[in-house]
């Protein structure tokens, strides 16, 4: 089975800080991170190996700083890893990211594509679809399990908001995994060995077959018109009530709420 | 004089029409009343099978006009056959804008129709307004979370059409209904198509208590009240309210992962929302933030859930909710 993973290096979110004076997100010191649900990504895909052989290839777009943490990923057993890196992808919004992934990707032969769901900064859990699109093949977004595959049909579990469907998707097809499906088995000693020896290409806009006008900046039909942070306004907090006092003015409104 | 339309993902699932396309119907026809410069209509698009009244439900929300597949392939949700009606549908008739909700199918979905649209497609959005600078414009100003809701941006689409937004459910008021509302019914063809997806089996995933997602009032826990659970159960006994947890709590194994708040839980909007020893990290005050009134009892002046309280007791929770459990009893009695 060849999978392809797609992997987005982002910032640990969870260790980000709000600047209180500027209002701006303090970025520095903050580490950067393979993207949750691209991890639970990964493991899937060495687990599929495990069971029906085949090769992964890990691919990310990104800066060139990227290629530290692809190397992290030929560490723990992806055999191979492409970046796509020039100053003409930066910017990009969902669709020239995809529509960037896809024109490399439309020139490899796959079984299964994996995306994360989502990645933890951007949020927004389009680049999966958006590329199975690009590629016109079939999607199931919101993995939760894979069960097993045949060699045409993958079968699999995707989680809706309350309820789990079993289904089967004919490859070649693209999912998004959830970064609650599995749990990564760390690195072993020979694949870390082993990350400098594999291959790991670096892919140019040049080395594309698009034109300009579809990548970066100028390739996206969104734009980020402002950025802003929430405003932390203080709480009308009450530092010196006694229990009593708290609970009187607690059950007041919890009193005024049910009644109305 | 020219019309043109915002559409809205009218999301059946079960023949249930799901509240979010409700609340998108009404933020759309706020949207157009205050386009002045051309007619905007509001204008729903519904797949399923055997649908029934569901179209007059649709006008009567707000649509103006409605489309509608109804076809057996259509009963249940599949990507290829959905993407296809919409995407030649919007072709077509060329909407000025095109919401759906952020579900799990709006997140599939969207992103699907817009690149084969090859259209703009904000993310999972809290808030849409018409562009605040320019006269006569139906520029969208979408704005969203990101960075795990540390960050808000607001995204437009300036040369590209329709301007597409999933919505976060549960965000936007569904306040608009008028019984018998006049409106247009349009059928749609449909071919049957081959799908590359069969589903085999669903499973309702084990659902322990009330749904947090439709509480009036919450009495919600953290970290700070492990072990004591009771004492919240209690309260919402008393208060015909639904407990809820952090991810702290469900982590710990403490509180089953249906009753989460929060981005990786669920987004809830009570009248009221009491947060107990819960510290207010954003992936926690992103699913709660909206809440009509928020009461946060925390023992840490810091703790960031005082930036989002509407009242804030800095104070130990496991000694004031006793004395709140038995105000409430002392209430009660007084008035049975
Ligand atoms: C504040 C802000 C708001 C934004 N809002 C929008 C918006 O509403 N709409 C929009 O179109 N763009 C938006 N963008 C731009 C968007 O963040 C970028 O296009 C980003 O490159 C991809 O989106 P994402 O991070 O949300 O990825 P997601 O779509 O959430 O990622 C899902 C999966 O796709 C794969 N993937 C994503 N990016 C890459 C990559 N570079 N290389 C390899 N695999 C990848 C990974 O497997 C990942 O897990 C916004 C950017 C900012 C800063
Ligand atoms: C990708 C990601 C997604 C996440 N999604 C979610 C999510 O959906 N929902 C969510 O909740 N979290 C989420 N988290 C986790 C989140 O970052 C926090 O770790 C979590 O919310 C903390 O839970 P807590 O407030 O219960 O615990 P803590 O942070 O440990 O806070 C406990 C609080 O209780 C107070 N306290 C202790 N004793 C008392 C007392 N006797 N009386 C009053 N106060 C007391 C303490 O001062 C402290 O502020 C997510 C994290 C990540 C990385």
């Amino acid at each position: 089975m060849n999978i392809i993973v797609l992997v987005k290096q982002v910032p640990d979110t969870t260790e980000m800080k709000i600047d209180p004076i500027h209002g701006t997100l303090i970025r520095a010191g903050v580490p950067s991170i393979i993207n949750p649900d691209d991890m639970a990504g990964i493991e899937a895909a060495l687990s599929l190996k495990d069971r029906y052989g085949g090769t992964i290839t890990a691919v990310s777009m990104g800066p060139l700083q990227a290629e530290r943490m692809l190397r992290e990923i030929l560490g723990r057993g992806v055999d191979q890893a492409v970046l796509l890196s020039d100053a003409k992808f930066a910017g990009a919004d969902t669709w020239a990211t995809s529509t960037t992934l896809a024109a490399w990707l439309k020139t490899q032969t796959f079984d299964l594509i994996i995306a994360g769901r989502q990645a933890i900064d951007g949020d927004t859990a389009q680049v999966g679809p958006q590329v199975a699109e690009k590629l016109g093949i079939p999607q199931v977004s919101y993995v939760e399990s894979i069960e097993a595959c045949d060699g045409t049909w993958l079968r699999l579990s995707k989680a809706y908001e309350e309820d789990s469907e079993l289904l089967e998707v004919k490859l070649p097809a693209l999912i998004t995994t959830l970064s609650t499906m599995n749990r990564d088995r760390g690195m072993n000693a020979v694949d870390a060995w082993a990350a400098y020896d594999k291959p790991l290409t670096l892919v140019r806009f040049s080395d594309l077959d698009l034109p300009e006008s579809d990548v970066g900046l100028k390739g996206s039909p969104t734009q980020v018109r402002k950025i802003f942070t929430r405003s932390l306004e203080a709480a009308s907090l009450k530092t010196d009530l006694s229990p009593e006092d708290a609970a009187r003015l607690i059950t007041d409104v919890l009193i005024k709420t049910m009644e109305a | 004089m020219e019309t043109k339309d915002i559409l809205v993902f009218i999301e059946q699932r079960d023949n249930v029409i799901q509240s979010v396309s409700y609340e998108l119907l009404s933020e759309a026809r706020k949207l157009v009343k205050q386009i002045k410069h051309v007619k905007f209509e509001v204008v729903g698009i519904l797949l399923g099978s055997n649908l029934g009244q569901l179209p007059h439900d649709v006008l009567n929300h707000g649509a103006d006009r409605v489309y509608v597949a109804d076809h057996p392939e259509l009963a249940h949700y599949s990507t290829l056959r959905y993407t296809h009606v919409i995407s030649e549908l919007v072709k077509q008739h060329k909407p000025d804008a095109f919401l759906i909700g952020a579900s799990v199918i709006g997140r599939d979905l969207a992103p699907r129709i817009a690149a084969r649209l090859d259209t703009g497609l904000t993310a999972d959005a809290t808030k849409i307004e018409i562009n605040p600078n320019e006269e006569n414009t139906s520029e969208l100003w979408i704005t969203r979370p990101a960075f795990g809701g540390n960050l808000f941006g607001t995204i437009v689409c300036p040369n590209h059409r329709p301007q597409m937004a999933t919505i976060r459910p549960q965000v936007l008021d569904a306040d608009f209904f008028q019984a018998n509302r006049p409106g247009i019914i349009l059928n749609l063809p449909y071919k049957p198509m081959e799908d590359s997806v069969r589903i085999l089996k669903r499973t309702k995933k084990h659902n322990t208590g009330p749904d947090i997602t439709h509480a009036n009032i919450l009495v919600s826990g953290g970290r700070g009240m492990l072990n004591c659970f009771d004492l919240l159960d209690e309260v919402a006994v008393l208060t015909g309210g639904v407990v809820a947890a952090s991810r702290g709590v469900v982590d710990k194994g403490a509180a089953p992962k249906d009753i989460q708040v929060g981005q990786t839980g669920k987004t809830v909007r009570p009248r009221l929302y009491l947060a107990c020893g819960i510290s207010g990290a954003v992936q926690h005050t992103a699913g709660m933030d909206k809440s009509e009134t928020i009461i946060a009892i925390n023992s840490d002046p810091q703790a960031p859930i005082f930036g989002v309280a509407t009242i804030g007791i800095v104070g130990d929770a496991r000694a004031i909710l006793p004395l709140v459990i038995e105000n409430l009893k002392a209430y009660k009695q007084k008035h049975s």
